[in-house]
C-alpha cells in the first residue's frame, strides 16, 4: 500500500469529476460522446473511491487518508481533507449513485446535454468535498458549491414550476447556511484556525474565550443550516417542490446524497464541536425528528403524486437519522449512518423507477396508472423489491438501520422509541398502498396497456442498486464495522459526560 | 522614473490624437491598437516604477507600494476596456478617434490620484480623470440618453469637485498646509480645529460623489444607463479605484477627524439604497449601477475599520471589484448589440442556450458579485467585514451581511433568466471576437485568482499599512 496514493487519494476522488467537467467543456456537441465520457469519468471515480473502504483501518478511530497543506495564510485556511468510517462510506455512496444518474439520464436529457453532464460532474465534486473536507472553510465552500449546480439542474432540466422550485431551494438553503458561516467565522475569530481538529481540541480543552456564552447561538447557527438541508420538520417545505420539478438525476442526487449533507453535518459538527449544547437541545430536536417521521409519513399517504410521495417518505426516513444521532447511543449513531446509506441507495432507486415511468407517460400522478404489473413485469418486480427495502423488510437494507436507530432511541427514552416505531408501520402503509394502486388490478388506462418494459440500459441502472440493497441487508457488518469505530470516537465526549454524571 | 506610467500614458494618448488627425481614412483598429500598446506599456512601466520608491515632482508625488498597486490596477482596467471597445466601436459605428486617447488621458488622472500626496495635485488629477469620463459618457452621439448621461454627469460632477475644492481650502485654513503628510502631523499633534471637520466633510462630499456613495449616488443609474457599456465598465472601476486611493490617504494618512461616524452612515446608506434599488430594476445596466452603489458601501465599511487591516481590506476589495465589474460590463457591451438595444432582463432570457460561453462567464462574475467562495468577491467581503468586526463595528457588519443576502437575490435573477427562461424574442448573439474574449479571460482569471489565492495580493496591500506607520 503506497503512502503517496493514500495522501492524494481524497484529492483525486474529489477533483476527478471536476476535471472531467472541464474536459467536457472542450468537447464538441456530440451528445453520445459526451454521455459516454461522463459515464467513464464517474465510473473511474467510483473505482477510485473503493480504495477508501478497502484500505480503511477498521480499528483506528481518527481520520485517515489525511492531507493537510496550508492554502491561504490570511485567513488561516488549510487544504485539509480526511475521512473516517462514516464519511468514507458517504463518499462511496456519492460515487456509486452518480454513474447510475448518468445512465438514467441517457435518453431523458436530450436538450443541452453538455451542460447537463458538466453540472452533474461539478455537483459530484462538491458533494464529495463536503464529506472529505476537514477545514471548516473548505467545508463551507463545498457546502455552498453544491447549491449552484443543483439549482441549475432543477431550473434548467426540470418540469412544471421548475424556476419557482429552483429559486426556493436556493434561497432557503443559502440563507440558512449564512447562519452557519457566522458561526464558523466566530470560531475562527476566537481560535485563529478553521481546522476542524484544532478547533475541536481548543473547545474540548476549554481554551476558547467566551465559548460558554456564545456556544448556544453558534450551535443553533450550525443546526439551522443542517436542519434545512435534512430537512427537519418545520424547514422541509422546499423539498417536495424541488423533488417534483427536478429531473430524475437531480432527484436521485438530492435525496440520495444532498440530504445526507445535513445529517452528516449534525453528526460531525454539531456533535463534534458542541457536545454539551447537543445534549441540552436533544429533547426538542428529537421531538422535531419524531414529528418529521410521523408527519412525513401521513402526508406521504395522501399524496396523489408518485414523486411527492417519495419526497415525503424521505422526510420521514431522514427523521429516523436525526432521531438516531441525537439519542447519543452507539446503536443509534450506527443506525443513523446506516439509514443514510440505505436510504441513499433505495430512495435513489425509487426516484429512478419513478423517472422511468415518467419517460414513458410524462406524468407522476398515481391515478394515471394501475395494473402496470401486466405490461411491465420486470419493472414491477424491481419496484416491489425496492419498495420492500424502503418499508424495512428484514434481510433488505432498510431494516438494519431503522432497527438500530429504534433500539438507540428506546435506550434514550422509551416513548421516543415507541413513537418512532410507528413510523415503520406508516411507511408500510403508504408504500404498499401506492404499490397496489400503481401495479395491481386491471389496467385502467388503455395507454398503459402497451407500455414497454425495461430496456437494457434501465436494467443496467437498476441492477447495481438492487444488488447493493440486498447485500446491505444480508451482510451489514461490511459497513458497520467501519462505521462503528468512527461512531465510538464521535461519542467519546458523551461517554465522558455520562461517567462524570455517574461519578458525582 | 517615478512618473513613468503617467508619462507613457500621456505620450501614447497624444500619439493617438495626432494619428487621428493625420490619417485621411481613419482606421479605428490602428488607433485602438496604439492605445492598447500604450496601456500595456503603462502596465509594464508600473513594474519599473516600483523599483524607485520615494518622492518626485517637488514632493507632490509619492511612489510606494500603495500607489504602485493602484497604478497597476488602473492600467490593467484600461487594457481590458480598450480590448472590449474594439468590437463595441465597430458595432455601434462610432468614429473612435479621441475615444481611445480619452481613455488613456483619464487613466493618467486616475493613476496620478493614487500617488499624489498634495491636495491641490489631487484636485488636478481628479479633474483630469473626471473630464475624460464626462466626455466618454456622451460618446453614443446618436443616442439621447447618452447625451443626457454626459450632461448630467458633467453638471453634477463639477458641482461635486467644487465641494472638494472648498474642503481643500478649509483644510488649508485649519492646518496651514495642503500636503497630506503635514496635515496628518498637525491633526495628530494638537487639538483638532473645528474647521478640519468641515474640511473633511466637504472633501468627502466631492469624493463620495465620484464613487457613487449614497446619498451622493442619484446620478449613477441614469449615467450608467446612457453611457456606452465599455465606458461604464471603465468608469465604475478605474476612477473609483483612484478616488478610493485618495480617500484612503485622506482618511488614514492625513488622520481625518470624524472618520468613523461619517463613514458608518454613508456605508450603511449606500449598501441599503444600492441593494434595495437594484431589486426592482429590469435594465441590466441600471441594475449593475445600483449594485455598484451597494459595492461602494461595502468598500467604505473598510474605511471605518482600523488602519492596519482596513487599508488592505479596502485595497483588496477595490481590486476584486474592478476585476469582476469590468468583466460584467464587457459581457453587457458585447450582448447589447447595435445601439445597445438588448439591455433588459427579458433580452437576457435564454442566453444560456444561445450563447453558453458568454452566459457561463457572466454567471461566474455574478457569483463573485454575490460573494460566493472561490471568487474574489467572497474574500473581498470577508476581509472588509472581519476588519470591521475587529474595530467592533458589529452593527455595520450586520447591516452589511443582511445586504449581501438581499444582493444575492437580484444577481440570481439574471442567472435565472439566462438559464431557466425561454427567449421572448429573437435576440441575435454575435460571435465573441478575440479582443473581447481576451478581455473576459483576463477579468475571469483575476476574479478566480483573487478567490483561490488571495494571500499574495493581500500581503502586498498590507505593506501600505505598515509603511504608513500605524
Amino acid at each position: 500500500m503506497s503512502t503517496a496514493l493514500d495522501s492524494s487519494i481524497l484529492s483525486l476522488i474529489t477533483f476527478v469529476p471536476l476535471a472531467g467537467g472541464i474536459l467536457l467543456l472542450l468537447f464538441p456537441r456530440r451528445d453520445r460522446d459526451i454521455r459516454v465520457f461522463a459515464l467513464v469519468v464517474t465510473l473511474l471515480d467510483f473505482v477510485l473511491s473503493l480504495h477508501l473502504p478497502v484500505h480503511l483501518a477498521r480499528v483506528q478511530a481518527g481520520f485517515q487518508f489525511e492531507i493537510n497543506r496550508p492554502w491561504i495564510s490570511n485567513p488561516n485556511i488549510h487544504y485539509h481533507m480526511g475521512v473516517d468510517g462514516i464519511s468514507a462510506w458517504l463518499v462511496v455512496l456519492t460515487t456509486f449513485l452518480t454513474p447510475l444518474c448518468v445512465v438514467i439520464s441517457w435518453k431523458s436529457i436530450h436538450d443541452r446535454v453538455k451542460e447537463f453532464f458538466i453540472l452533474l460532474l461539478v455537483m459530484e465534486t462538491a458533494l464529495i468535498g463536503v464529506f472529505t473536507a476537514l477545514d471548516l472553510f473548505l467545508f463551507y465552500f463545498f457546502w455552498e458549491a453544491t447549491l449552484i449546480p443543483m439549482a441549475l439542474l432543477i431550473g434548467m432540466y426540470g418540469h412544471g414550476r421548475k424556476v419557482y422550485a429552483a429559486i426556493k431551494f436556493f434561497l432557503y438553503t443559502m440563507i440558512a447556511s449564512m447562519f452557519m458561516l457566522a458561526g464558523i467565522l466566530w470560531l475562527y475569530a476566537k481560535t485563529g484556525t478553521f481546522d476542524f481538529v484544532s478547533v475541536q481540541t481548543a473547545i474540548r480543552s476549554g481554551q476558547v474565550e467566551g465559548f460558554v456564552t456564545a456556544a448556544p447561538w453558534i450551535f443553533l447557527g450550525f443546526f439551522i443550516a443542517f436542519a434545512v438541508k435534512v430537512p427537519l420538520f418545520p424547514f422541509h417545505t422546499w423539498l417536495p417542490d424541488a423533488h417534483v420539478e427536478a429531473p430524475t438525476a437531480g432527484s436521485v442526487l438530492l435525496a440520495g446524497v444532498l440530504l445526507k449533507m445535513g445529517t452528516y453535518g449534525m453528526l460531525r459538527f454539531s456533535l463534534g464541536l458542541f457536545p454539551d449544547q447537543s445534549r441540552s437541545n436533544a429533547s426538542w430536536i428529537m421531538v422535531l425528528a419524531l414529528i418529521g417521521i410521523i408527519y412525513g409519513a401521513l402526508v406521504a399517504m395522501v399524496q396523489p403524486n408518485l414523486k411527492k410521495l417519495i419526497a415525503y417518505s424521505s422526510i420521514s426516513h431522514l427523521g429516523f437519522v436525526v432521531l438516531g444521532i441525537f439519542s447519543f447511543t452507539p446503536a443509534g449513531l450506527d443506525g443513523a449512518t446506516f439509514v443514510m446509506l440505505a436510504h441513499g441507495v433505495s430512495t435513489g432507486a425509487l426516484f429512478m423507477l419513478a423517472g422511468i415511468l415518467y419517460e414513458r407517460r410524462h406524468t407522476y400522478e398515481i391515478a394515471d396508472f394501475g395494473g402496470l404489473a401486466t405490461p411491465m413485469p420486470v419493472y414491477a418486480t424491481f419496484f416491489l423489491f425496492i419498495t420492500l427495502a424502503s418499508v424495512g423488510l428484514p434481510l433488505l437494507n432498510g431494516f438494519i438501520g431503522e432497527f438500530l436507530v429504534l433500539s438507540g432511541a428506546f435506550r434514550a427514552r422509551a416513548l421516543y422509541g415507541v413513537l418512532g416505531a410507528t413510523g415503520v408501520i406508516w411507511s408500510a402503509c403508504y408504500l404498499l398502498w401506492m404499490y397496489q394502486r400503481v401495479f395491481f388490478g386491471k389496467v385502467t388506462h388503455s395507454v398503459n396497456q402497451s407500455l414497454p418494459d425495461l430496456d437494457g440500459r434501465e436494467r443496467a441502472a437498476l441492477w447495481p442498486a438492487a444488488i447493493v440493497t440486498l447485500v446491505m441487508g444480508v451482510a451489514p457488518l461490511i459497513w458497520l464495522n467501519a462505521i462503528d469505530p468512527a461512531v465510538q470516537s464521535a461519542l467519546t465526549p458523551f461517554t465522558l459526560l455520562a461517567k462524570k454524571a455517574v461519578g458525582r | 522614473m517615478r512618473l513613468l506610467p503617467e508619462i507613457v500614458l500621456t505620450v501614447f494618448g497624444m500619439i493617438v490624437m495626432v494619428l487621428d488627425a493625420a490619417e485621411e481614412r481613419r482606421i479605428e483598429k490602428t488607433l485602438g491598437t496604439v492605445a492598447l500598446i500604450g496601456a500595456l506599456s503603462a502596465l509594464a512601466a508600473t513594474f519599473v516604477q516600483a523599483q524607485y520608491p520615494g518622492f518626485a515632482f517637488w514632493n507632490m508625488v509619492q511612489v510606494d507600494s500603495f500607489s504602485v498597486f493602484f497604478h497597476f490596477l488602473v492600467a490593467a482596467v484600461a487594457v481590458v476596456v480598450i480590448l472590449t471597445s474594439f468590437e463595441y466601436m465597430a458595432v455601434q459605428q462610432i468614429r473612435a478617434g479621441e475615444y481611445y486617447a480619452l481613455i488613456l488621458f483619464g487613466a493618467v488622472g486616475m493613476s496620478l490620484m493614487s500617488s499624489a500626496v498634495e491636495l491641490v495635485l489631487i484636485f488636478i488629477a481628479l479633474e483630469i480623470s473626471s473630464i475624460a469620463t464626462y466626455v466618454l459618457a456622451g460618446f453614443r452621439r446618436r443616442s439621447a440618453t447618452s447625451s443626457e448621461s454626459s450632461v448630467k454627469y458633467f453638471l453634477l460632477g463639477s458641482f461635486a469637485t467644487a465641494f472638494f475644492l472648498y474642503g481643500v481650502a478649509l483644510m488649508f485654513g485649519a492646518t496651514g498646509s495642503t500636503s497630506i503628510a503635514t496635515i496628518g502631523e498637525v491633526l495628530r499633534s494638537g487639538q483638532i480645529p473645528l474647521l478640519a471637520y468641515a474640511g473633511v466633510a466637504l472633501m468627502f462630499v466631492g469624493l463620495g460623489f465620484k464613487v457613487a456613495a449614497a446619498p451622493f449616488h442619484v446620478w449613477t443609474p441614469d449615467v450608467y444607463e446612457g453611457a456606452p457599456s465599455p465606458v461604464v465598465g471603465f468608469m465604475s472601476t478605474a476612477p473609483k479605484a483612484g478616488v478610493f486611493a485618495v480617500l484612503l490617504r485622506i482618511m488614514f494618512e492625513a488622520h481625518a477627524p470624524g472618520r468613523v461616524g461619517l463613514i458608518w452612515v454613508v456605508a450603511a446608506l449606500s449598501m441599503t439604497i444600492g441593494n434595495l434599488g437594484a431589486l426592482v430594476q429590469d435594465n441590466v445596466k441600471r441594475l449593475l449601477a445600483y449594485s455598484s452603489i451597494a459595492h461602494a458601501g461595502y468598500l467604505l465599511v473598510a474605511f471605518a475599520a482600523l488602519p492596519n487591516n482596513g487599508i488592505p481590506a479596502a485595497m483588496f476589495y477595490t481590486a476584486s471589484y474592478a476585476a469582476m465589474n469590468v468583466g460584467a460590463f464587457a459581457v453587457v457591451s458585447h450582448f447589447g448589440g447595435d445601439g445597445e438595444r438588448y439591455v433588459t432582463l427579458d433580452d437576457y432570457s435564454g442566453l444560456g442556450r444561445r450563447s453558453p460561453l458568454l452566459a457561463a462567464m457572466l454567471t461566474i462574475l455574478l457569483l463573485s458579485l454575490i460573494g460566493i467562495p472561490i471568487t474574489g468577491g467572497f474574500f473581498a467581503k470577508f476581509y472588509v467585514f472581519s476588519a470591521a468586526l475587529q474595530a467592533n463595528l458589529v452593527g455595520l457588519v450586520i447591516i452589511g451581511v443582511l445586504n449581501s443576502a438581499v444582493g444575492a437575490y437580484y444577481y440570481l435573477r439574471i442567472i435565472v433568466v439566462m438559464y431557466m427562461r425561454e427567449p421572448q424574442q429573437e435576440v441575435p448573439v454575435a460571435r465573441i471576437p478575440a479582443g473581447l474574449g481576451f478581455a473576459l479571460a483576463v477579468s475571469l482569471v483575476a476574479t478566480i485568482y483573487l478567490g483561490v489565492l488571495p494571500g499574495r495580493v493581500l500581503e502586498y496591500a498590507s505593506r501600505t499599512a505598515t509603511a504608513w506607520g500605524h
